[in-house]
C-alpha cells in the first residue's frame, strides 16, 4: 500500500511540475504579446504626430518640398507596414527621413524658437525613446521566451504544445542603433 | 539577459523576505526580552505586544504611507499639459521597466532632488522638486526618473519601509524601557526570574537596537547601489544619472520638505553633501564619487545593446 501511495505521490508532483512549466511559458508568451502592442502603440503615435509636424514645418521650409515628400512617403510606408520584418525597416527608413529634416530645421532659426515647434520636438523625442525602450523590453522577453523554448525540460514542454518562437524587432545597422537626435542647441 | 532581468527580481524578492522574517523575529525577541525583565512569566506577552503593535503600524503604513509622505511634503500631481518633459520621461521609463505608468508628483522647492514611494510596483508613484526640473537637463532628469523607477520595480519601497518601520519599534521598545527603569528604580521583580536569562535578555536590549539600525543603513546603501545599476538597465546611459547626481549632490540649496525620518527615500541623501567621502556605517546612501564612479565605469560600453554588467 505504501510504496503505491509514494508513487501516487511522485506522479503528483511531476504533474504539478509540469503543469508549472506549461503554465511559465504561457506566461512569458503572453508578455510577448503585451511588449509588441507597446511597440505598436508607440509607433502608431509617431505616424499621428508626422502630419502635425509637416503641417508645422512647411510654413517656414517651403523650398524643401522633397524632404517633406520623403517624410510623408517613409511614413505612409511605415503605416502600411505588415510584419515585423517589414516595420523594422520601414521604421528605420522613417527615421532616417526625419533625421534629414531635423538637420535642414537647423536652417530656420524661426522654426526652431516656435512653441508649436518645441512642444511637437519634446514629443517626437519621447516616442522615439520609447519606441526605443519598448523594442529593448520586448527583445528581452522574446530572447527570455526562445530561450526557455529551447532549454531542458521546458523544450519538451514546448514542443507538445507547439509553442513557437518570437522574431527580435531588430535594427540592422550599428549606426541606427542611436535614435534620431531631435534637438538644437 | 531577459533572465538576469527576472532571476534577480525573483532573487531580490527571497532575499527581502527573509531579511523582513529575521527582522521580525528580533523585534519578538525585543519584545520578549522586556517582558522578562518586567516580570518573568510576561516573556511570552511582551512578544507578542511588540508584533501586534508592530503588525497594526505596518498594515496603517501599506495602506496610508504614501498619501500621507505626499501630502507632509506638499506635493502637486504634475500633469502632461503642465509637465510635458518630466510626464513624458516617466512614460518612456515606465515601458523600459516593464512597469504601468506611475503617478509623477512635483515639490516645489529649489534643491534639487527626488524619491520614489508606492508600496506595490504596479501603484508606483515618482515624486521630485521644482528644483530638480529647473536645474537638470533631459537626459540627466531621465536618468535621475530611472533610478526611482528601479526602486519601484525591485521592489525596495515595501521593504524600505518594512525595515525602518521594525527598527523604529526596536528603538522604541528599548527606549521606553529604560526610561521606565530609570524612573522606578532598578532591580525589582526580575529577580525572580533565572539570573541568566534576565542577562541575555539585557544584552539583546543593548544589542538589538545597534545591529538592527546598522543592517537597516546597510541594506539601504546596497539598495541604492542596485537601483543605480537597475536604471541603467533601463535606460542604457549611465552617463545622464551620473552628471544628475553631481549636480545634485552638489548643489548649494537646502531641501526643506526632508527630515531624518525621510532621508533614506531620496535619490542623494539631503543631508549628506560632495565633499563627503564618508562610507560611514551610519549613513543611509554610499559616498556620491563612488556611485558616479561606479557609473561611470559602466559607461564605457554606453550605448550598446547589452547591458555593460554582462559584458567583460
Amino acid at each position: 500500500m505504501i510504496p503505491i501511495l509514494i508513487l501516487f505521490g511522485i506522479l503528483v508532483v511531476l504533474i504539478l511540475i509540469l503543469f508549472g512549466m506549461y503554465n511559465g511559458l504561457v506566461r512569458l508568451r503572453q508578455e510577448t504579446n503585451n511588449a509588441w502592442s507597446q511597440i505598436d502603440v508607440q509607433l502608431k503615435r509617431r505616424h499621428d504626430l508626422i502630419p502635425n509636424l509637416v503641417e508645422t514645418v512647411k510654413g517656414y521650409m517651403q523650398y524643401e518640398q522633397e524632404t517633406l515628400e520623403k517624410v510623408i512617403q517613409a511614413r505612409n510606408h511605415a503605416v502600411a507596414a505588415g510584419n515585423i520584418r517589414e516595420k523594422a525597416e520601414a521604421e528605420n527608413a522613417l527615421t532616417r527621413a526625419l533625421g534629414g529634416l531635423f538637420a535642414l530645421a537647423e536652417n530656420y532659426p524661426e522654426l526652431k524658437a516656435s512653441e508649436n515647434m518645441l512642444q511637437l520636438q519634446e514629443e517626437l523625442r519621447s516616442t522615439e525613446n520609447k519606441i526605443a525602450y519598448a523594442r529593448q523590453y520586448y527583445n528581452d522577453v522574446v530572447t527570455e521566451y526562445n530561450t526557455k523554448l529551447e532549454q531542458v525540460p521546458t523544450n519538451i514542454i514546448a514542443s507538445m504544445f507547439s509553442f513557437k518562437k518570437r522574431e527580435l524587432f531588430e535594427i540592422d545597422t550599428p549606426e541606427e542603433r542611436e535614435p534620431v537626435k531631435v534637438q538644437f542647441t | 539577459m531577459a533572465h538576469t532581468f527576472r532571476s534577480q527580481i525573483a532573487a531580490n524578492r527571497r532575499g527581502s523576505a527573509t531579511l523582513c522574517f529575521l527582522m521580525t523575529l528580533l523585534l519578538a525577541a525585543v519584545g520578549a526580552a522586556v517582558g522578562y525583565l518586567t516580570a518573568p512569566e510576561f516573556a511570552l506577552v511582551g512578544a507578542a505586544a511588540a508584533l501586534a503593535i508592530g503588525i497594526f503600524l505596518w498594515i496603517f503604513v501599506n495602506t496610508s504611507g504614501p498619501k500621507f509622505i505626499l501630502q507632509i511634503s506638499r506635493a502637486r500631481e504634475a500633469t502632461h499639459e503642465e509637465d510635458q518633459m518630466l510626464h513624458n520621461v516617466g512614460h518612456e521609463v515606465a515601458i523600459a521597466a516593464g512597469v504601468p505608468m506611475p503617478k509623477l508628483y512635483i515639490i516645489e522647492d529649489s534643491a534639487p532632488n527626488a524619491f520614489a514611494t508606492g508600496m506595490d510596483p504596479r501603484k508606483g508613484i515618482i515624486c521630485v522638486t521644482t528644483g530638480l526640473l529647473e536645474k537638470l537637463d533631459r537626459d540627466e532628469l531621465q536618468g535621475v526618473v530611472a533610478h526611482e523607477m528601479a526602486h519601484i520595480r525591485n521592489n525596495d519601497v515595501r521593504l524600505m519601509t518594512t525595515l525602518a518601520l521594525t527598527v523604529g519599534l526596536i528603538v522604541l521598545l528599548r527606549d521606553a524601557f529604560l526610561r521606565s527603569r530609570w524612573r522606578y528604580g532598578g532591580g525589582g521583580r526580575s529577580r525572580d526570574g533565572n539570573q541568566v536569562l534576565a542577562i541575555l535578555a539585557i544584552l539583546l536590549l543593548i544589542l538589538a537596537p545597534v545591529f538592527a539600525t546598522l543592517l537597516h543603513f546597510a541594506v539601504s546603501r546596497k539598495r541604492e547601489y542596485m537601483a543605480d545599476a537597475t536604471a541603467v538597465q533601463f535606460t542604457r546611459y549611465p552617463d545622464g544619472l551620473a552628471r544628475a547626481l553631481e549636480k545634485i549632490a552638489s548643489d548649494p540649496d537646502e531641501l526643506e520638505a526632508a527630515n531624518k525620518a525621510t532621508e533614506p527615500m531620496y535619490i542623494v541623501s539631503p543631508f549628506q553633501k560632495f565633499h563627503e567621502v564618508s562610507s560611514a556605517l551610519y549613513s543611509t546612501h554610499p559616498p556620491v564619487r563612488d556611485r558616479i564612479r561606479r557609473l561611470r565605469a559602466m559607461g564605457i560600453e554606453q550605448r550598446t545593446d547589452a547591458p555593460p554588467w554582462e559584458k567583460d
